[in-house]
């Protein structure tokens, strides 16, 4: 049975169809890529699931829970966790404030040493354990970016949204990240990565969904996805296999 | 011995009426009215960061609740009336407007104190037939400084609590940044309602409390807006995201506006405007965190 399951999703901003009735499965313990073109609909898509916009149609489901409709704090606790597209730390926290939030918010409610041992765990993973109790506003931005996945992680989420986060970084730290996410997908999570790098797409994710003007133009295997016609097409001018 | 400060200090508060003449308790009423509003107002706005004007809304109904029923019901009950109707208020302005951000919510309840003096003037006028009401209660001054003092204390031991507790963490991340807090898993309405009902019900509180020093009551003196302004600097000055920071900041302003609204009675809307201006742009995190500041700079210029 599917996990996660998105059934023709409409959003309509004003004129603009933004996601335009799209449907999709990802089953548990799968890590999938979300691609297209930039404005075709991606992060949208993302901020559907995570309740940060709401849908103009169509339905959402976690496990068979409706997720469409409640508000991105129960999304949250039901079970889903992201990152941003621009990077979101919490400046005048500490790293382990930072991190340890999801837990204590999170479906199991945790405190004191408890949620302080989710956050550390946390950290540990994403190797910024060393600095627990510095303010967030010093870190460097990829340091943000590995906080910011910390803190989606101390969610203890069976479904993990990523945009766009191995986005910005050299090529040596796109290893790491890329080891990094790999290491996660051991660990029996969900993932739905929107990804522009093409080489970290097919590192990770056996299958793709790829998006083009706010319509679902493929949901395929990554090595077929990247020679379809259409999708070289939606790329049109950007090289699919740089 | 940092622990048992705070006692001390309540002590000595406690104790001062016995060594004061009427004119300084006088003062230290409105000094420990300012510490209670400026605390009670940083229980919400210090870490969400949502600037509120509307204190005086607030505390200027408590004074009407208590010029209204002080001469048909016993002085308790009256406080415990007042409190409800500051939170019942609070509940109904929060539901409304909590979904506002930044510029808009200020706005609003700055609005919101001129709202609530004209409806209730009109109601005087129109309905009741008289502006202005007296309190005659046979409350004395040492006793409302006792009663101020204590919801002071009562102010400053609820935010304590709070900073410790999972609340005052949520109130943090949604000050830094609303979409995290919600996708985190904090429900930011009922969050923020928490802590600005709690807010309100002790502004309103306090004005019930003060209200017997005034004797005369008229919708004009109760909702005056340099109360929310000033209740703002003071907060603002001495750090409004600590726990003392807003007693701290309350106590020397006062004093100062205190000396000056004696002195010079003309060009005092001036030194408040001017005050206003440097705290935001030389101590835009309070006293408190400006200490630290030069400490740390300090300690690593000596190491």
């Amino acid at each position: 049975m599917s996990l996660l399951s998105i059934e023709s999703v409409t959003k309509r901003f004003g004129g603009l169809t933004a996601v335009d009735d799209v449907s999709f499965t990802l089953d548990a313990g799968e890590i999938v890529g979300l691609l297209g073109p930039n404005g075709s609909g991606k992060t949208t898509l993302i901020n559907l699931v995570s309740g940060n916009l709401p849908v103009s149609s169509g339905r959402i489901t976690l496990a068979g829970a409706t997720l469409t409709g409640r508000r991105p704090d129960q999304i949250a606790r039901a079970g889903v966790a992201r990152t941003f597209q621009l990077v979101r730390i919490l400046p005048s926290l500490t790293l382990s404030e930072n991190v340890m939030i999801p837990a204590v918010f999170g479906a199991k409610a945790h405190w004191g040493a408890e949620a302080l041992a989710v956050a550390q765990d946390a950290l540990k993973q994403v190797g910024l354990d060393d600095r627990a109790d510095m303010s967030a506003s010093r870190l460097s931005y990829i340091d943000q970016k590995r906080l910011e996945l910390a803190r989606a992680l101390a969610a203890e989420p069976q479904v993990l949204l990523l945009d766009e986060w191995l986005a910005g970084l050299n090529p040596s730290e796109l290893a790491e990240g890329i080891a990094l996410i790999r290491g996660l997908t051991d660990s029996g999570i969900t993932i739905l990565m929107v990804e522009h790098i093409m080489e970290a797409v097919r590192a990770l994710c056996p299958r793709v969904i790829v998006m083009n003007s706010g319509q679902l133009i493929a949901d395929e295997a990554t090595e077929t996805a990247l020679t379809d016609p259409q999708v070289i097409a939606a790329y049109l001018g950007e090289s699919v296999d740089a | 011995m940092r622990r048992y400060l705070p006692i001390v200090g309540f002590l000595v508060f406690a104790a001062a009426p016995f060594a004061v003449s009427d004119y300084g308790l006088g003062l230290l009423i409105g000094a420990v009215t300012y510490v209670t509003l400026a605390s009670a107002w940083a229980l919400f706005s210090g870490h969400t960061r949502y600037i509120s004007l509307a204190t005086v809304a607030f505390y200027g109904t408590g004074a009407y609740v208590v010029a209204v029923l002080n001469e048909t019901l016993p002085y308790g009950l009256v406080l415990i009336i007042a409190a409800l109707i500051g939170a019942l208020m609070a509940l109904l302005v929060g539901l409304s407007t909590l979904r506002l951000a930044g510029v808009y919510f200020v706005i609003f309840t700055f609005g919101l104190a001129e709202l609530v003096r004209q409806l209730i003037t009109w109601y005087e006028v129109n309905v009741t037939g008289t502006l202005g009401r007296y309190i005659f209660l046979d409350v004395t001054a040492r006793e409302i400084y006792w009663q101020m003092l204590a919801l002071a204390a009562v102010t400053i031991g609820l935010t304590a609590f709070i900073h410790r507790h999972r609340l005052g963490l949520a109130l943090r991340v949604i000050g830094d940044d609303e979409v995290v807090a919600a996708h985190a898993g904090i429900p930011l309405a009922r969050t923020k309602l928490l802590a600005f009902v709690a807010s309100a019900t002790i502004l309103t509180l306090a004005g019930a409390i003060a209200s017997p020093r005034w004797v005369y009551v008229e919708p004009a003196i109760v909702f005056n807006s340099t109360v929310s302004f000033l209740t703002v600097i003071m907060a603002l000055l001495g750090g409004a995201n600590r726990l003392w920071g807003p007693a701290l900041g309350a106590v020397p302003l006062f004093f100062a506006f205190e000396y000056l609204s004696v002195n010079l009675p003309n060009t005092y809307p001036i030194v408040l405007g001017l005050l206003f201006i440097a705290v935001v742009f030389v101590l835009p995190d309070g006293v408190l965190a400006g200490i630290e500041k030069l400490r740390a700079r300090w300690k690593r210029g000596a190491a």
